[in-house]
């Protein structure tokens, strides 16, 4: 692997490990919310 | 099902079109990729629908568990888009318009496309059944199954009919919307369901006499390639005959007032008037598809303004501008 290829490896391989955080990030915020709308009307 | 995967790459083996080596992958797929197996464009309008169907119904729901029931909606949509397209790399390789697709550009893994098509769905049809009910996550996974299952790997390939049942996948977002307020299956949330597997054939057949060059190279039997063109025009016809009176039965059965009764009235008036000439033409050689086209372009319109004007119905009972309907 050329070093830009390296570069580009680990460019990529950065952007998807943010996109997965921000996405578990939203979701343990969105079951929080579930769970208090859920226990709140219960 | 049996297929033969190359466990390095994750290709079907009998794969003709998606070679192995088009396909090996040394880099980690972009995130892009995968949002873009999504089909985000067509969730668009899965979006919308679902959004009508859960703001026409009688009764309120809280915002959040609003907001996940479309979610859970758009993910189940996005999650059957994906298992589309890793069922059709092959044949979307042999089309001009989607050969660029991550799948047939090579860009990803096919065994990466069904893993994460699986897990989105899955997630979808769980956070469905945990946030808002089991009823609208029963709906919700018979509509992923519809498209995946059902649509892509049995009809599409095998009748030119393919379309017409596999519109009711399109179909399930405003049903599963509406139960999700009310969670009971009504005359309402089935008429909404009725509209749209009505109207897409006619949507679809009007798109599909320009590209049909295209379907026939990959040998999927739509309409136009197999009954050719006097046929679907008449069928264009004859679903929109069909159409129009399901479009106003909302009104006709006391589940909307005469807004939307008005606005279903003129706009299938204005399909109808546009279907016509596409359903009776006889083109001749060398002819271009200027009807076909402003059908196709008017078909998304008027879905878009028919259940804009039922919430926009809703809203107005609610604030007592009009008279609901007697199911209201």
């Amino acid at each position: 692997m050329t070093p830009e290829e390296e570069a580009e490896f680990k460019r990529r391989r950065r952007a998807r490990n943010y996109v997965v955080g921000g996405t578990l990030l939203f979701f343990v915020i969105l079951f929080y919310a579930i769970t208090v709308v859920r226990i709140g009307s219960a | 099902m049996s297929q033969t995967v190359d466990i390095h790459t994750g290709i079907d083996a009998a794969s003709p079109t998606v070679s192995a080596e088009q396909s090996r992958v040394g880099m980690p797929t972009e995130w892009r990729d995968f949002f873009a197996l999504t089909k985000p464009r067509v969730m668009t309008l899965v979006i919308f629908t679902a959004i009508c169907g859960l703001l026409a119904a009688p009764g309120t729901i809280h915002p959040v568990l609003g907001f996940t029931a479309i979610l859970a909606i758009a993910m189940g949509a996005g999650g059957s888009a994906v298992l589309n397209q890793w069922w059709e790399a092959d044949i979307d390789a042999g089309m001009k318009r989607t050969a660029n697709r991550p799948l047939p550009g090579g860009r990803m893994r096919r065994s990466d496309a069904r893993d994460f098509g699986v897990f989105l769905s899955g997630v979808s049809v769980v956070l469905m059944g945990i946030a808002i009910g089991w009823l609208a996550a029963a709906l919700l996974l018979a509509a992923i199954l519809y498209y995946a299952v059902i649509y892509t790997m049995w009809l599409k390939p095998r009748t030119p009919q393919n379309i017409v049942i596999g519109g009711g996948s399109g179909a399930f977002p405003p049903l599963i919307g509406w139960v999700a307020v009310t969670g009971e299956l009504t005359a309402m949330p089935l008429l909404l369901f009725a509209i749209i597997f009505m109207w897409t054939p006619p949507h679809f057949w009007a798109l599909a006499l320009f590209v049909k060059s295209d379907y026939a190279n990959v040998g999927i039997p739509m309409m136009p390639v197999v009954k050719g063109e006097r046929s679907t025009r008449r069928q264009i016809l004859a679903y929109t005959v069909v159409l129009a009176p399901i479009a106003v039965a909302p009104w006709l059965i006391g589940g909307t007032s005469w807004v939307y009764g008005s606005v279903a009235v003129v706009l299938s008036a204005l399909f109808f008037a546009l279907a016509l000439p596409v359903g009776l033409r006889a083109r001749k050689e060398g002819e271009g598809f200027a009807p076909e086209a402003r059908l196709f372009k008017f078909s998304i319109f008027y879905l878009f303004i028919l259940f804009a004007a039922l919430v926009a119905d809703r809203v107005l009972a609610a604030n007592a501008v009009i008279g609901a309907g007697m199911f209201a």
